[in-house]
């Protein structure tokens, strides 16, 4: 079955994510909150999203508590490094297992 | 309407005939009076378009380029070093599907410098994906845009018109401009599959990979070696396109007949010339010239080089005791590229028929030299003799 | 007189999707995402071959919810002229036109046809981001690479030669405006986008990138390899009104501070300035300290 029928005739891409496949498997870390330390998440209102502002990826969402999609976070680490109260930290991907391989 | 005007004049009438809406422009010997003369008509108000001056040839077909893609008829024109320059650009509107109308005044390309008439400019575009049609008198420059517009918007090909610098461009002859109510008959506004939006967001011509991938939704998409194949398939059926379109133009305007070959005194010839654009009217004085000897000797022009109507020719040659390529370009290292061409495919229709001419291949005119209808008399003549030579001579050779 | 952006203040609307071919920490990706809400949804984008390209995507995927023409490597301003008269034609006036294109797609190749279309006065925004190199080929040297850096074709003696002034190439034009960004800068970046939209003619933004793999650094100081760019005096973050040169963010509060970062420690942060001797940065100091003293006597 090849591709005779495609709609297009020309190099005409559409939008989606993951054009780069799954970029979470690119981490050799992965950022982990501490909601203790967020500043939205302490006061519980709209403040900072400092990290979701440097992300390159768009992978924090600004969000109370911000969440990150480890689907496609390539562990870059500029939101830990960014935050004001160190609320991410950088945490050596090998340190999760199989099971919480996505999870936080 | 008849007029007497020269070349030049005739492309830009046919450009404003067509409604040509974005025209990039940039001025290179012997184009520019095909410009300035656009200039004049949209300054004037008598054509609605932006009128672009860019600073090369490059970004003039880059301009074009974008325009089609954004859902403009665009338009420019060129000669010479200043197709070279936008080479890039030529493969690149081939390969993006759009159906980009270009001029090609014919000229000489450097080094060293040349202003003068030869083929070698467009002959060395023709491998890139681009439909090539060849103009011998100003009618037909006229014509030629016209129907260029059509075909090249009914399959998404660009289209080069190609007509001698010098010879056509500058000179004055008696042509017909056709009606305006009739050209709108004939050719509908652009409509395009697609057009830049962002109602409709979509990423052109990025990196494409080897292999086909699956897309956004789920669908199997072609790998870069589809979608160039698909150039090449639709270039051939164009050719069938071309004939539609041809008939179309016929009926309409009522004038126009084979869409690849302008044949002349070639019916009961045993020797046929042939050749692309004015030389083969210049041909035809030589044909008269050799028919009073009683030799039975035709010219034949080739209207479309890109796709090479292979099968027209080889059917119209078949049987012929001799063809005779007269050209003004020529493949460095080898000899005539629409000499090579022809005997391809009179090699793959009439190999083993009995039916398969002997070919002679002269090269002219080089440069802008002088082509003395005596010399093409005198050639000819020897070619209906036996064949001269396996490699290609150069005629008016001085060295 | 517009009120500054702030974070909570950024629109949120994002027209990039995750998951695209950036290196990780990829600086453009910041300056592009936040651009991007600048410019809006009713954009055309121009792209040659750079590093967007690959960030934008391949084929059949792209990763920008705009719509972009991808053009050969010289001619970026010139496409982006021939979008702007079909819409002209097509009396599309709300929809603007936006390239994006690398310093070597900018300042080398491409700077015949931008020279071009801001001659022409062509209406549209062009964005050089710079990281300072031919990063998607493999960080060979372009014109705007700065003098000292050691690239895959300067391997041994870094860049001989001093970084090209595009901004200044550009204010030559007469145009209405001209800016020098950073992505470690984004509101300022996204304030100066609002700001010229409506200018006529040819806006000319020039950002300057934070690339981990062509500059040397682990991705996480990204952010602060680009602050301290800016915080040495060795970068400076303006604006150019009608010919009107004026410092903003960051480099203009540096005006008022009077305490210049040594740019030394800027160097030490990146590994492709390793090879620069003490007498080549005490140079560049003094090279800064001139230009600053200019600064603050037009302040006074």
């Amino acid at each position: 079955m090849g591709t005779r029928n495609y709609r297009r005739k020309t190099s005409h891409s559409e939008h989606g994510p993951g054009d780069g496949g799954r970029t979470g498997s690119w981490r050799v870390e992965r950022p982990v909150l501490n909601k203790s330390l967020c500043i939205p998440c302490k006061r519980n209102t709209e403040a900072c999203f400092i990290c979701w502002l440097f992300c390159p990826d768009v992978v924090i969402s600004r969000t109370i508590p911000p969440e990150i999609d480890l689907e496609y976070c390539k562990g870059c680490g500029i939101c830990a490094e960014e935050c004001p109260t160190k609320a991410i930290t950088m945490v050596d991907e090998a340190k999760f297992s199989e099971d919480d391989k996505d999870k936080e | 309407m008849h007029i007497i005007e020269n070349g030049n004049v005739a492309a830009a009438l046919g450009v404003k005939l067509c409604h040509a809406n974005v025209i990039a422009a940039y001025p290179i010997t012997p184009q520019t009076p095909l410009t300035e003369k656009l200039s004049e008509y949209v300054e004037a108000g008598e054509m609605k378009a932006e009128y672009i001056p860019v600073e090369s040839e490059h970004s003039a077909l880059a301009v074009c380029i974008a325009a089609s893609s954004a859902g403009a008829r665009s338009f420019t024109a060129t000669s010479a070093n200043g197709l070279l320059y936008m080479h890039e650009q030529v493969q690149w509107a081939a390969g993006a599907r759009l159906p980009l109308v270009m001029c090609v005044v014919n000229r000489a390309v450097g080094a060293p410098w040349n202003v003068w008439n030869d083929q070698q400019d467009s002959i060395s575009q023709r491998d890139t994906g681009w439909i090539q049609m060849y103009c011998s008198d100003h009618q037909q420059i006229i014509d030629s845009v016209i129907k260029a517009y059509w075909l090249a918007e009914k399959v998404s090909i660009p289209i080069m018109v190609c007509y001698d610098g010098y010879i056509l461009s500058h000179t004055y002859m008696p042509f017909d401009v056709p009606d305006q109510e009739k050209v709108d008959k004939f050719l509908p506004p652009f409509r395009p599959d697609y057009a830049l939006s962002p109602e409709t967001p979509a990423n052109l011509n990025t990196v494409t990979l080897p292999d086909v991938r699956i897309d956004v939704k789920g669908e199997l998409a072609h790998g870069y070696m589809e979608i160039r194949y698909l150039l090449h398939e639709e270039m051939r059926t164009s050719l069938a396109v071309a004939a539609e379109g041809e008939k179309r133009f016929a009926d309409i305007f009522g004038r126009g007949g084979d869409p690849y070959l302008e044949p002349y005194l070639c019916d009961d010839a045993q020797y046929v010339a042939v050749g692309l654009g004015s030389i083969t009217y210049q041909l035809r004085v030589a044909v008269d010239t050799l028919r009073k000897e009683g030799i039975k000797v035709g010219v034949m022009g080739v209207r479309f080089y890109r796709p090479f109507p292979d099968e027209a020719i080889a059917s119209a040659l078949k049987g012929k005791k001799g063809v005779i390529v007269y050209e003004k370009a020529l493949s460095y290292g080898y000899e005539g590229a629409l000499a090579s061409d022809l005997k391809s495919a009179l090699y793959e229709y009439l190999a083993g028929t009995g039916k398969l001419p002997v070919v002679q291949n002269f090269v002219a005119g080089i440069g802008g030299r002088d082509i003395k209808t005596d010399d093409l008399i005198q050639t000819l003549r020897a070619a209906t003799k036996g064949r001269v030579s396996i490699q290609p001579v150069w005629i008016g050779l001085k060295l | 007189m517009q009120a500054k952006t702030t974070i909570l203040s950024l629109p949120t609307e994002e027209f990039v999707h995750p998951g695209t071919r950036a290196c990780t920490g990829c600086g453009l990706a910041i300056a592009y995402r936040v651009g991007l809400k600048a410019l809006g949804k009713d954009t055309i984008l121009v792209v040659p071959p750079s590093c967007l390209t690959v960030l934008q995507g391949l084929f059949p995927i792209a990763s920008t919810k705009l719509p972009c023409l991808n053009v050969t490597f010289a001619s970026t301003a010139a496409a982006a002229s021939g979008i702007l008269a079909t819409l002209k034609v097509q009396g599309k006036d709300n929809i603007q036109v936006a390239a994006w294109a690398g310093d070597g797609g900018t300042s080398d190749i491409g700077l015949q046809a931008l020279s071009g279309a801001a001659e022409r006065g062509e209406n549209f925004i062009y964005f050089c981001y710079d990281n300072e190199g031919y990063m998607n080929t493999g960080v060979q040297r372009s014109g705007t690479t700065p003098i000292g850096a050691v690239t895959a074709n300067t391997p041994f003696k870094g860049k001989l030669q001093q970084k090209k002034d595009v901004p200044a190439i550009m204010a030559a034009h007469n145009l209405s405006y001209v800016a020098a960004c950073s992505a470690a800068y984004p509101l300022d970046l996204f304030d100066k986008i609002k700001k010229c939209m409506d200018m006529p003619g040819t806006k000319y933004f020039h950002i300057h990138i934070p690339c981990p793999p062509g500059w040397g650094y682990d991705a996480r100081y990204g952010i602060k390899v680009g602050r301290l760019a800016v915080e040495t005096g060795y970068y400076d973050l303006y604006e150019i009104v009608n010919g009107e040169f004026k410092l903003t963010a960051a480099s203009e509060k540096l005006v008022e501070k009077r305490k210049l970062v040594p740019v030394r420690e800027y160097f030490r942060s990146q590994s492709r300035f390793k090879i620069l001797t003490d007498e080549q940065i005490a140079a560049i100091q003094s090279q800064i300290d001139s230009k600053w003293a200019k600064y603050y006597k037009k302040d006074e």
